[in-house]
């Protein structure tokens, strides 16, 4: 059933309900392939995966939406955690972990890349915004997580 | 059997036909749509009966959830007081008018350029007619509802892979699939193809309803004529004089119909939450809440941001900032209703049981994104001559909703532009939102050309970085439910959670309102065996 939502809603037919998009998340990554062109960042490819080609760029066109293009993250009511020196980001397992299983109320958007991608974002958050963790994670790490 | 045949017919001997022609199921769906039997859950708002016995309760955030547990509690005699972290009461019940400013995470800052009486609605915009709490809130508080135009034959659906990306009127696509279909399926029972299920008798009454279900002709046939004219449109339509005469259309192929996948949007306003009657309140749907503030209002604290809850074995302390001052205070009760979205609340201190923490913590908050578009006129009706009604597309802004109010009217009027969920949405909350408004205009132009002539200015809303909610709603999976539902609804020593996230109806607010009155019935008889 699960798959029959997924499979009529990749021909195109994006449901507007809540308890679609639950079935949809849960059905995961679709496949093969993508949906549409995309824009330059490779964003807008499918609304069950995300095209993004490399770290930079998933983390500018989704991570960011949340943990802000400076990754600096925001606070109002709560809280965007800041992942400019944030002790966690040690832990290249750890922000596997959280990108693919999610972590209070930040969705597992990691279900909606491939391995090689959330390796990819992974590695950029390691090393970026004053990060430098040089010890990359691999998409075989992303794969046994899942 | 025609609507006509059925209605000298009595309920009983019209469900008995049912019953035989459809089995036990489709028995029960038809009892629910001729009221004989309904599942819905509200039965009347709780008796608090027996007075408070002097009792307060503390609410945390101003929601419909939070206004209606203390609209309900201070009646029956408890002390009330609500934090709310906005500078206004509703949380997502919100509306955005012409002159609104709206700050979202991140600082980014938008001013609604919208003309007086133009509004979207960010959050939730339907109430459905068998949602019986919020519809009685509406009543009793006097909010004036007006239908929401859900399905409109006249709009379309559009997929940008199918008839090389040009928009197809619903009624075309509805009637065609439907059309086609019941055409083979004839073919079917005429073949005795279903023989071992069907019987010849009832195999006679099939036919008859195929022919009426898919608008065929004498023949059995779905082809141009008059039958199929008069469900999908004709090519000219009757008039009158000499000229009179209709010329009938032309319907697609099958290949052509199932092939465009278009179909799957034929079921869109099927389920019982999009049936008609469906209605918005009339001026935005903040009427709600604003109705609610009338009557509870005094006892709401804006600008109040919850950092901490305690419970100890007397009673419950929040701590909040005022965001305006900065001022660090606490707020007391003998008990806590908290309202706060479980994106939030993870985050703040609480002394609560570790199954109720867990559940807490347990759920996502989906990804969304609304952006409202005004323009010079009502293109949409003098042009196409849709009015109301929602347009579906494959494109990232996956709906365009036009408004269900104020037709034929002069001067500049908004849509909803956008409506997007999954990647999509995630993809969209990350541009800026100047950007989000400039794509959600370009995409939209391969729907409507007009829209970039007549575009005036837009206001967009990406979930995630509303400050007050991190997100949409709670997105449950039934493993989710199985391992935390429970933990999350029950009562925690003296604190107990309401909100849509409580509820097995997300992002709707009926779950909002139903958690709360679950709540505040179950807290009422703690006191009153205290």
């Amino acid at each position: 059933m699960v798959l029959g939502a997924a499979a009529a809603l990749a021909l195109g037919c994006m449901a507007a309900s809540a308890v679609a998009q639950t079935a949809a998340d849960a059905a995961g990554r679709a496949k093969p392939g993508a949906a549409f062109a995309g824009d330059a960042d490779g964003a807008f490819q499918s609304p069950f995966s995300f095209g993004e080609p490399d770290g930079e760029k998933m983390y500018r066109r989704v991570c960011a939406g949340c943990h802000m293009p400076d990754g600096k993250g925001a606070k109002g009511a709560g809280f965007y955690p800041a992942l400019a020196g944030n002790e966690n980001v040690a832990s290249g397992d750890y922000v596997v972990y959280v990108v693919v299983k999610g972590m209070h109320g930040m969705p597992g958007v990691g279900r909606m890349m491939t391995d090689a991608q959330v390796a990819d974002v992974v590695n950029y958050v390691r090393t970026s915004f004053g990060n430098k963790y040089r010890d990359k994670v691999t998409a075989a790490q992303v794969s046994a997580v899942r | 059997m025609t609507l006509d045949a059925a209605l000298p017919m009595s309920k009983r001997d019209l469900l008995a036909l049912i019953g035989r022609t459809g089995g036990a199921a489709a028995m029960y769906f038809a009892m629910s749509n001729l009221g004989q039997a309904h599942a819905s859950p509200f039965k009347g708002v709780p008796v608090l009966d027996g007075g408070a016995k002097g009792a307060s309760v503390l609410i945390l955030g101003a929601g419909v959830a939070g206004l209606t547990a203390a609209y309900e509690l201070r009646r029956a005699g408890y002390k009330v007081q609500v934090l709310e972290y906005n500078d206004k009461v509703g949380g997502r019940s919100w509306t955005l008018r012409g002159g609104d400013t709206y700050t979202e995470l991140g600082g980014a800052v938008q001013n609604c350029g919208f003309a007086e009486g133009n509004y979207i609605n960010p959050g939730p915009w339907r109430i459905p007619h068998n949602h019986y709490a919020i519809m009685h809130y509406c009543h009793e508080l006097g909010v004036a509802l007006e239908p929401f135009m859900q399905l409109n034959y006249n709009a379309y659906i559009h997929s940008s892979k199918a008839f090389d990306g040009k928009p197809q009127r619903f009624r075309h696509i509805q009637a065609d699939f439907m059309g086609h279909v019941s055409e083979l399926l004839v073919k079917a029972v005429k073949k005795d193809a279903l023989a071992d299920t069907v019987t010849k008798e009832d195999g006679e009454i099939l036919l008859e309803a195929l022919r009426e279900i898919g608008a065929l002709d004498k023949d059995f046939r779905y082809v141009t004529g008059p039958a199929s004219s008069v469900r999908r449109g004709w090519a000219k339509g009757p008039g009158g004089g000499l000229t009179a005469e209709p010329i009938a259309s032309e319907p697609m192929t099958f290949e052509s119909v199932l092939r465009s996948g278009m179909w799957s949007h034929i079921t869109d306003s099927m389920d019982t939450t999009h049936h008609t009657a469906i209605f918005q309140p009339v001026g935005g749907m903040d009427m709600i809440p604003r109705a609610f503030a009338k009557k509870v209002g005094d006892v709401v604290r804006l600008n109040s941001k919850v950092t901490a809850i305690k419970q100890d074995e007397k009673g419950v302390t929040a701590s909040y900032v005022d965001t305006k001052t900065g001022e660090k205070l606490t707020a007391q009760a003998d008990w806590c209703i908290c309202t706060i979205p479980l994106s939030i609340l993870s985050q703040i201190e609480m002394n609560v049981g570790a199954d109720m923490a867990a559940a807490i913590g347990a759920v996502p908050y989906a990804a969304s994104l609304k952006v409202g578009l005004e323009f010079k006129r009502r293109f949409w009706e003098q042009d196409e001559q849709i009015y109301g009604g929602i347009t579906m597309t494959d494109l990232p802004i996956g709906q365009i909703s036009y408004p269900s109010s104020k037709y034929g009217s002069a001067g500049p009027a908004s849509l909803l532009g956008a409506y997007g969920f999954g990647a999509f949405a995630f993809e969209f909350t990350s541009l800026p939102p100047a950007e989000r408004v400039a794509r959600t205009v370009e995409w939209g132009s391969r729907i409507h050309p007009q829209y970039k002539e007549e575009f005036l200015n837009g206001i967009a809303v990406g979930w995630h970085r509303v400050p007050w909610t991190q997100g949409c709603f709670g997105q449950w999976t039934d493993e989710m439910r199985a391992e935390h539902y429970k933990n999350l609804c029950q009562i925690d020593g003296r604190i107990m959670l309401a909100g849509e996230h409580a509820s097995y109806i997300p992002a709707w607010q009926e779950g909002g309102i139903l958690s709360a009155l679950d709540t505040i019935g179950r807290l009422h008889q703690r006191v009153m065996a205290g």
